[in-house]
């Protein structure tokens, strides 16, 4: 591979490239100072994101490999295509965006950092996102989620549009089972018997609509719809009714 | 192959444990393709297999032969294959015997001998057995008691091809570029506690049915006695032959809809099936009830195949990945989506299915009409 | 005649603390306790003391303290103090001696030679608080194969009766006269709220427990006490008793003294007198005389119910089994060594029956070896402790445990054997009114339902563990156990590898 120079934004061609010099060549031109890099032709190469620390945007073309962004902090990825399991696993801080749909685990316990998704996600999206400090993951998915989403959230806001439901109604079984932090707004219509037992249900407050008029206007410039349209049909606030929700469960 | 557990398991473990990248990929109308879409697919995904087995399946391979068993054996050594040829000869009306074409490849070490034979029945089966039951007793009996000998694909117009190696260097040995087929899967293997041997890889397979499977199956204890009582040796010792064995249980022998086999295997739940309307319910609860012994339990998916349908399943919540992509008549199933796209770029629409839910290409339909009948049939 | 035998425990009773309350006193049904009129003092019979802890639990300053008599036979292995004592029993009486509970004897327990699996890496555990974790068992006949119609999917199999049990343990058949009618009431509350299924035993079900026939197994034993075509319907399972793993092949007496007015009504017998349980059943003599049986309670209860048979686990326990579910029983009960019962000469209970996990794995294997293992629900019991108890059982390829003095543990039984003495302080084993109030069915209820509840939650753990999240999954997969200490031939048959192979 060729010396890197200093450039502020370099594009790479990925076809054929396994992920290891891929990782590496963005290692090298992110410690050469590059500020933004657009990666061409990705076909499942994992990891892109991970390791690499510095306020960078990473524009990808392509299906992205599991664990894309893991570990991540402070690099903005814009996916044109759809990613698969496991991103944003575990992430501390950046940002991820993607124009299209993602697969299972999205946000895996992940502690801070923004994941937009325009469409549908696979399963147990968001699961065990947490907070830590002044650090609050957010996931906003355009589509639907399969199941177990939210599933033993402890912090964060996860956001549910359905926009693609066309009158349908959500089918994602087990929703913020096992929930003990964070809050879930849920557009659409989910019956009783698909949430955990952990969820409680209400209406939206201010502070609630405040933090939703937020995200939704987010992934509304990021996906070119209109915020208001979407902010208008009615959303469902899932919370957790328990901090505890094992406090009762073990005998000594 | 004489002790072909100890052979396959040598640990004399549960099972064989082994993780894996699959792919499936159908023209529905049953028109013919190479197989070099598939191989860079599966090549795709090398890091999910460890180079300890790779293999192929494929419907419409032999056409001139097609109404003739197929069967492709490997040999550890030459007295084998003579001792085999003479079983053949004994047992079957050999048609056409021939080694299979190979390359050498700079991957492949201590390549077993490969044959192939078409063979018929003729009048040497019992007149009570259907031929497809005497070519399985006969399979049976070659594979558990002929010694150095494995016989690895036994269907009409169909063939496996498998070995030690990574998918992709399994294809160029075999020349598998140069078959076309109108289904064909794919397996990169990652076992645990085999060294690999070439009978151990994906796709396993009894007659037409051929199954590529990634995961662990926990309830292969339970399963494995269930299939017992009806008369299935599980002489792999290996979760994904259990699989082969419960389907062609249901299917051919039970004569169950794929589309009830797969809740069977894997079964909506309890409370689940509380919801259905009644007559769906009842169904479902019956089959639940008395087939509860072949419910595949722990993380799997699965791609099953025979002629005329592919089907991917995967457990109930979904524990191993699977991806669906449809272009036209093509139906695909993939381990990563990634690979989908790198054989296909412009999609009609890729999806993932739930835990539990069928995926069917069916000859003769196109894919998505065999898709959406299941979605939104009788049995959902 | 003067007797020789000391006591067995002492009543040590702190002065300082004593507060001359006599509680203890009205709370011991043995008269261990008693009240000194003359001097003003409560004072002990030692020698009447059983160790069942009512007087120390219920003493308001903890002044009590029961303790072993430390008095010390010469060292011989062969004769303990238990073989001297119970010879002067006889000695003196010339008698049967007769106990109670279950076989307390050094046997091996098998379940504590067995060890489960878990789930690491190749294979994830699932998460039983999060994730779906299905414990349902249906227990009855099911067929070889399901048939439907290809084009309708209509199902074209009807399945016999089948029941449903939220998880897979039951109370075991505790007979109302042994057991006071608040035990029963307490056990069908229970059953009832969790979901699963109470057996009268064979001494009748009281008018009052009618309206939990959905959560009842009727027995029919060979007293037929309080059996009639109402009795039989009401219940969701019929069992036929053969026999019982305290005292396999002999009948029993509840002793007139137990006979009440309700527990006369209750049996359909005259008050004051004994209620004698035939050793055998009368019209069987043999399996063919069995499926004469069973099927005199289908035609009575219309094919409507599940009929179980239950027999004490014995040296040829497999060809039974196979002999029963040939004959036409939907349910099959193995009790085992260790079952419990009201009262049992010593000799037998002690002596007779093998270990429920060796009969469990030896029938388990021959059902399936003969192709008629998903004919018959199999359902065992004698012993069990705990929830690893009841999931080795179901690995080892029990459908279901009945568990019976764990259940009376849960309402308060101390394990003192002194059941067949109907003086039962803890108000359990006993028709004595002044006793058997001691059980308030409410608590004795929440106190079952805890304990299952609590089970339940520990056996979905352990599934969650080995990557399984239907119990159907684990039934007869003994892959997921493994064997410590065992021979081989023990290992043969329970069908096990040994830890670390």
């Amino acid at each position: 591979m060729e010396k890197v120079e200093n450039v502020s934004a370099v594009k790479i061609d990925a076809s054929n490239v396994h992920y290891r010099q891929l990782n590496a060549r963005l290692r090298e031109l992110v410690a050469a100072n590059t500020q933004k890099i657009e990666i061409r032709n990705v076909f499942g190469q994992r990891y892109i994101g991970t390791g690499l620390n510095v306020a960078v945007e990473i524009e990808i073309f392509g299906t992205p490999g599991n664990d894309m962004g893991v570990f991540m902090d402070a690099v903005r990825l814009i996916v044109h295509g759809n990613a698969q399991d496991g991103c944003g696993n575990t992430m501390n801080g950046g940002e991820i965006i993607i124009h299209g749909r993602a697969g299972d685990t999205v946000g895996l316990s992940a502690r801070g950092g923004s994941i937009f998704v325009r469409d549908s996600v696979g399963y147990r999206a968001g699961i065990h996102m947490k907070e830590y400090g002044d650090q609050k993951p957010t996931l906003v998915i355009g589509g639907t989620a399969q199941d177990f989403l939210g599933e033993y959230m402890a912090g964060g806001v996860l956001v549910l549009l359905g926009i693609n439901l066309e009158g349908d109604t959500h089918k994602a079984r087990f929703i913020g089972t096992g929930m003990h932090g964070g809050v879930i707004y849920l557009r659409g219509e989910v019956e009783g018997h698909q949430l955990g037992k952990e969820v409680g249900t209400s209406e939206l407050n201010e502070n609630d609509q405040q933090t939703l008029t937020k995200l939704v206007t987010e992934f509304a410039n990021h996906f070119g719809y209109n915020a208001e349209d979407l902010l208008r049909q009615k959303f469902t606030k899932l919370y957790p009714k328990y901090l505890r929700p094992y406090g009762q469960l073990y005998t000594y | 192959m004489k002790n072909i557990g100890k052979i396959h398991n040598p640990y004399n473990d549960d099972k064989v444990i082994d993780a894996c990248s699959i792919f499936g990929m159908m023209d529905t109308s049953g028109k013919l393709f190479s197989g070099e879409g598939i191989i860079k697919a599966i090549a795709n995904m090398h890091d999910r297999s460890n180079g300890l087995g790779g293999g192929f399946a494929i419907y419409g391979l032999y056409p001139e032969y097609a109404d003739l068993y197929a069967f492709h054996i490997m040999y550890l050594n030459q007295s084998a294959h003579n001792q085999t040829e003479c079983f053949l000869k004994t047992h079957f009306d050999v048609i056409q015997a021939e080694e299979i074409p190979t390359r050498p490849t700079e991957s492949i070490l201590n390549p077993p001998l490969m044959w192939r034979y078409f063979i018929e029945v003729g009048n040497h089966k019992p007149e009570d057995m259907s031929d497809d039951d005497y070519i399985v007793a006969k399979v049976m009996q070659i594979n558990t008691i002929l010694e150095d000998v494995f016989v690895f694909s036994s269907g009409k117009n169909m063939g496996v091809f498998k070995g030690v190696g990574y998918p992709e260097d399994i294809a160029a040995y075999f020349c598998l570029e140069q078959y076309r087929g109108y289904l064909w899967t794919a397996h990169g293997r990652f076992p645990t506690n085999t060294p690999g041997w070439w009978g151990g890889s994906h796709p396993f397979s009894i007659l037409d049915w051929t199954v590529v499977h990634n995961g662990e199956i926990s309830s292969y204890g339970i399963n494995r006695r269930y299939l017992e009582q009806s008369g299935y040796q599980c002489t792999m010792q290996t979760d994904t032959e259990v699989v082969a064995y419960a389907v062609d249980l249901l299917v051919r022998r039970h004569g169950l809809p794929m589309e009830l086999v797969a809740k069977i295997l894997a079964p909506p739940f309890w409370d689940e099936i509380e919801r259905q309307p009644e007559r769906q319910r009842d169904l479902l609860k019956t089959i639940r009830q008395v087939y509860g012994s072949l419910l595949l339990n722990g993380p799997f998916t699965v791609i099953i195949a025979h002629h005329g349908e592919m089907i991917g399943l995967t457990d109930r919540i979904r524990l191993r990945p699977l991806a669906v992509g449809e272009k036209g008549d093509v139906l695909y199933l993939s381990s990563e989506e990634s690979a989908i796209h790198l054989i296909c770029s412009d999609l009609d629409r890729v999806w993932t299915p739930v835990g539990g839910e069928l995926v069917i290409g069916k000859l003769g339909k196109s894919s998505r009409t065999g898709i959406k009948k299941v979605i939104t049939g009788a049995i959902r | 005649m003067k007797t020789y035998v000391p006591p067995k425990f002492m009543i040590i009773r702190d002065p300082a603390r004593c507060i001359q309350c006599q509680i203890c006193v009205n709370q011991c049904s043995f008269d261990a306790n008693y009240y000194d009129i003359e001097d003003s003092e409560v004072r002990n019979r030692d020698e009447n003391c059983v160790g069942c802890h009512r007087c120390m639990t219920f003493c308001p300053t903890r002044a009590i303290t029961i303790t072993k008599n430390p008095l010390e036979y010469r060292e011989n292995y062969n004769w303990r103090s238990e073989d001297i004592e119970d010879i002067w029993k006889q000695a003196e009486s010339g008698g049967v001696l007769l106990t109670g509970m279950g076989n307390d004897k050094g046997y091996p327990i098998y379940w504590d030679h067995l060890l489960l699996n878990a789930s690491q890496v190749t294979n994830p555990s699932i998460d039983p608080l999060r994730e779906p974790m299905e414990l349902v068992t249906y227990l009855g006949k099911k067929p070889d194969r399901v048939r439907i119609d290809r084009d309708s999917f209509d199902l074209e199999t009807e399945l016999a009766p089948q029941v449903k049990l939220n998880l897979p343990v039951m109370f075991s058949a505790m007979s109302y006269g042994a057991v006071s009618l608040n035990v029963h009431k307490s056990l069908a509350q229970a059953a009832t709220e969790m979901g699963i299924l109470w057996n009268t035993g064979e001494g009748g079900l009281h008018h009052s427990l009618y309206k939990y026939g959905n959560n009842t197994i009727v027995q029919v034993a060979s007293g037929r006490f309080g059996v009639h075509a109402q009795y039989l319907n009401v219940a969701r399972v019929v069992e036929i008793k053969i026999g019982q793993g305290a005292k396999p092949g002999i009948g029993g007496h509840l002793p007139a003294e137990k006979v009440t007015a309700e527990v006369a009504l209750t049996r359909m017998i005259p008050r004051g007198t004994d209620a004698l349980s035939p050793a055998p059943q009368h019209d069987i003599y043999s399996i063919e005389d069995l499926a004469q049986l069973v099927y005199a309670l289908k035609e009575a209860t219309n094919y409507t119910k599940p009929i179980s048979v239950k027999i004490a686990a014995v040296h040829n326990s497999a060809a039974i089994a196979s002999g029963m579910v040939r004959a036409g029983a939907d349910i099959i009960v193995l009790d085992g060594l260790r079952g419990a019962t009201g009262a049992a000469p010593k000799v037998i209970r002690d002596n007779v029956g093998i270990p429920i996990e060796l009969a469990l794995a030896s029938v388990d294997t021959r059902l399936r070896q003969e192709g008629i293992r998903n004919q018959a629900s199999l359902v065992i019991s004698g012993g069990i402790r705990n929830s690893g108890d009841v999931i080795k059982a179901i690995a080892l390829g029990a459908d279901a445990v009945n568990i019976g003095t764990a259940a009376l543990i849960a309402l308060g039984c101390h394990v003192c054997q002194q059941c067949h003495t109907g003086k039962c302080a803890w108000g359990i084993c006993t028709s004595n009114l002044s006793l058997t109030k001691r059980i308030n069915p409410e608590i004795g209820a929440r106190r079952l339902s805890n304990l299952l509840r609590g089970w339940s939650l520990e056996i979905k753990d352990m599934l969650g563990g080995l990557g399984i999240n239907a119990l159907e999954s684990l039934r007869g997969n003994r892959l997921h156990l493994r064997g410590v200490g065992l021979t081989d031939t023990e290992a043969e048959i329970l069908g096990v590898r040994m830890a670390g192979s």
